[in-house]
This record gives C-alpha cells, structure tokens and sequence, in this order.
C-alpha cells in the first residue's frame, strides 16, 4: 500500500505538485519588504496611480469597480479583435475615451495606473481565462512557453518547470508566476511590468524579445495566468 | 537489442572529434573563460572548483573531476555540440549556429565561444582530476 502510494506520488506530473509564488523563495528582508506598504516601494507608483485615476478616470470609473479587474486580465478587446492585457486596457481608455495620447508601454503614467488599478485585486485569486475567444492566444502562449530560443537554445519550461527551485548562478529559478505585477525589482531600482520580466528572460538566453506589446506577450501572459489560476494577486510584489 | 541500437546512434566521440584548432588548449585562459558569467557560462548551470566565483549553480553535475570521466575528445563532443548526445540536454551547444531560433541580432551566426576558446576549455577541464567535495 505505502509502496504504490509512493509510486503514485512518483508519477504525478510536475503541474499537480504545490505550486510556488515568487515571494515564498525570497530572503525574508525581502518578504518583509513586500508585506508592509511602508516600506514596499512599489507603494509609490500605487500612490501616484490613485491620483492619476482620481483626476482622469472617475468620471467613468469608480475606484470600488476597480476591484477584481486585474484578476480577470488579459481579456477579449470588441474594438480590436484581440486579446488586451491590463496596461493595454488602460491605455486604449485614454486614447478612445479622453482622446489623449495614450501613454506609453514601461511610462512612468501607465505602470503607476497599472499599479494602482491592479493593487484594488491584491488577494483575489487569479480566474481561468475561460472565455473561448482567448482560446487561440491560450494555445500560442503555451507553444511560446515550450519553444526553445536564442543562442543558448532554452525554452521557459527548460528553467521554469523542470529546474524550478534549482539554482542558475546565484537566483533560485521561480515556477514564473504573474501574481505580482507591476512589481519593484530590487535589480531594476524600480518598477517594471510582466513584459519587462519576460523580455530579460527571452534576453537573458540571447534571443531577439518580441517589441512591448507584441501580442505574443498577451500570449503569454493569458497562459501563464491559465497556470497560476486560483492564485492569489500580490501587485505591487517585490522580487530581487 | 534496443540498448544496441541506442548505442549505434550515439556518434562516435573518438575519430569525429579531432581539436578544432592547431594551436593546443591554454589550462589557464580556460579556466578564465569557464569562470566568466558572461563568456563562458559554465558557472550559471554547473559548479566547479573555482572557489573566488561565488553564487554557482546547480542545474548540472559538478565539473570538478571532468578530466577523470572524460578524454579530449569525448569534452570536444559535449562543448561542440552535446545535444547530439542528448537531445533535450539544456546545455546549450557552444559551436554550433544551424537549427537555433529568434537568436538575438548580436549574436545571430555566431558560436557561443570561438575554436580556440572551446580548445582552452577543454584543456583547463582535463586538469579536474578530483571528484567533487561531499
Ligand atoms: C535560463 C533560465 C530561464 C529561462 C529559459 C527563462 N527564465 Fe524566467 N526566470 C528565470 C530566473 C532565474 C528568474 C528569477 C529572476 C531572477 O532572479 O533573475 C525568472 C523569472 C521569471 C518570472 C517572474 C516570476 C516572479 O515571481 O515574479 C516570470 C513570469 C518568468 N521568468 C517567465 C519566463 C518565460 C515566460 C520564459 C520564456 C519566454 C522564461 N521565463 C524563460 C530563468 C529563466
Ligand atoms: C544551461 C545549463 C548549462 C550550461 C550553461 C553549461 N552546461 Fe555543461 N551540462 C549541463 C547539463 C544539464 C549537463 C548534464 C548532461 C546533459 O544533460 O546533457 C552538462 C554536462 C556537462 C559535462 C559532462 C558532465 C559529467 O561529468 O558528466 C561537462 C564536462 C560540461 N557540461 C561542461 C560544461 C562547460 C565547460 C560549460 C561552459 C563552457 C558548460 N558545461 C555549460 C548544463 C549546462
């Protein structure tokens, strides 16, 4: 009995086993810092957000029907055609609704509005993305994730599913879990999006990363929400 | 019998595999390359006894001891291009440029190291003749 239990434990598939945010491999100086909103310095761009939203957005938007809007990102864009991540939604309003120049990806402007639109679903849980307009990107991003790439011929399963939890150099390899962003990195002195993330990564095995808001990031994203859905959002997270 | 016909694929590592240069491996410029992040990348996936280089990682068996397992040729084989011996090895191959993919502009038909560097590898990986610490 205790045999085939083991055997079983043994042949169960990496996805069915615990599932890991980024934050449970930090240092714990580093956890602290995520925890308190006085010191977690992504607190600054949600702070700047609120004002931004409060002087451009409410007369559209309140700020309680912020909440769980993050969670249910990327979603299907009408207008486009196209799935459309969280920043792209943010900017698309400015430019359709206040017929602005919609800031720019990775601007001080958006990655705060971000910020700030996404901290109103911290602790929601991540839902699947389950409309089946989604379904293509859903299936490109996870042929994306399974695509070796660069010089150094490495897909993100390579590090991110077979040798999460391992060392590469001085950095435990994370599961790639999006629940954190916009987040501070202590490595960029500031904040950054997913995107941003996911073009060191692409860089970082010597590969040529897609243009910012390329629809293979939306891509990928959709999928890697797909795989951390049920978990809980941390925006703004903190990560070394 | 399926284990021989594995055996038959797995290419020959003795007359194939001859140096890639004419000028002999330098153990010391090896050792430099294999330490350095950014050039060799060894230190990334493997450790090995380099004790200044903190932070190495262990994603691949230690290199400490390579010149006890393998001969000139058989590291040749793994350097040049090891996915011929393990397709789904994520050790990247260091002189070979076909068959990659969105391969950044910089480094777009270029080898990871150059002939030379992969001979003085070769020759610092010969000179780790102790297993690793337990
Ligand atoms: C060679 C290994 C490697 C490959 C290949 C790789 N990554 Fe990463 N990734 C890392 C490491 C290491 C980190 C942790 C950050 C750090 O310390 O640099 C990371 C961080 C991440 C994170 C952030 C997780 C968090 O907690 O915030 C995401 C998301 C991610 N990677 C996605 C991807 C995707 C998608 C791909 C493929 C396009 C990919 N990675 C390819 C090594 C890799
Ligand atoms: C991205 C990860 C990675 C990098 C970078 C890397 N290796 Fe490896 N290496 C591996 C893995 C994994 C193995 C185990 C066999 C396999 O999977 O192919 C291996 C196997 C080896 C072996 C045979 C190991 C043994 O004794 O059984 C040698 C020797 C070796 N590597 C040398 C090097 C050298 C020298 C460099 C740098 C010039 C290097 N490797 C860079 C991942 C890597």
């Amino acid at each position: 009995m205790r045999r085939t239990l083991a055997l079983l434990l043994l042949a169960l598939p990496a996805s069915a086993q615990d599932r890991r945010s980024g934050f449970e491999d930090m240092a714990r100086e580093t956890q602290a810092m995520q925890r308190d909103d006085m010191q977690n310095p992504g607190m600054l761009w949600v702070a700047e957000g609120e004002e931004r939203f409060n002087r451009d957005c409410t007369s559209c938007h309140t700020e309680a029907s912020m909440r769980g809007v993050a969670a249910r990102y990327p979603a299907w864009d009408e207008a486009t055609g196209a799935p459309i991540d969280l920043a792209g939604r943010i900017s698309a309003c400015v430019e359709r609704h206040q017929r602005a120049t919609p800031p720019a990806r990775e601007s001080q402007a958006l990655l705060a509005l971000t910020a700030y639109v996404a901290h109103q679903s911290r602790g929601l849980p991540i839902s699947r993305p389950t409309d089946p307009r989604l379904a293509p990107a859903l299936a490109q991003g996870r042929a994306l994730y399974g695509e070796r790439r660069g010089q150094l011929d490495l897909s993100c399963v390579q590090c991110h599913d077979d040798n999460a939890g391992r060392r590469l150099a001085g950095s435990v390899i994370p599961q790639a879990h999006p629940t954190g962003y916009p987040l501070y990195r202590l490595e960029w002195q500031g904040l950054g999006s997913l995107q941003r993330r996911l073009r060191g990564c692409m860089t970082g095995v010597r590969s040529e990363p897609f243009a910012y808001g390329a629809a293979e990031y939306v891509a990928l994203e959709i999928f890697l929400n797909d795989r951390a859905a049920g978990m809980a959002i941390e925006t703004p997270a903190v990560r070394p | 019998m399926a284990i021989l016909a594995l055996l038959l694929l797995i290419p020959s590592a003795r007359a194939d595999e001859a140096p890639l240069t004419a000028t002999p491996g330098d153990a010391t410029r090896g050792r430099a390359i294999v330490a350095d992040r950014t050039r060799g990348l060894c230190l990334l996936c493997h450790s090995g006894p380099i004790p200044e280089e903190r932070f190495q990682g262990n994603l691949a068996p230690p290199l400490d001891g390579a010149g006890l397992r393998w001969t000139a040729a058989e590291l040749r084989l793994r350097l040049v291009d090891g996915k011929r011996l393990n397709p789904d090895s994520i050790m990247p191959s260091y002189y070979r440029t076909e068959g990659l993919h969105r391969v950044a502009p910089a480094q777009r038909g270029r080898p990871i190291l150059a002939a030379q560097e992969i001979e003085d590898v070769i020759a610092y990986l010969l000179t780790l003749r102790e297993e690793p610490p337990r």
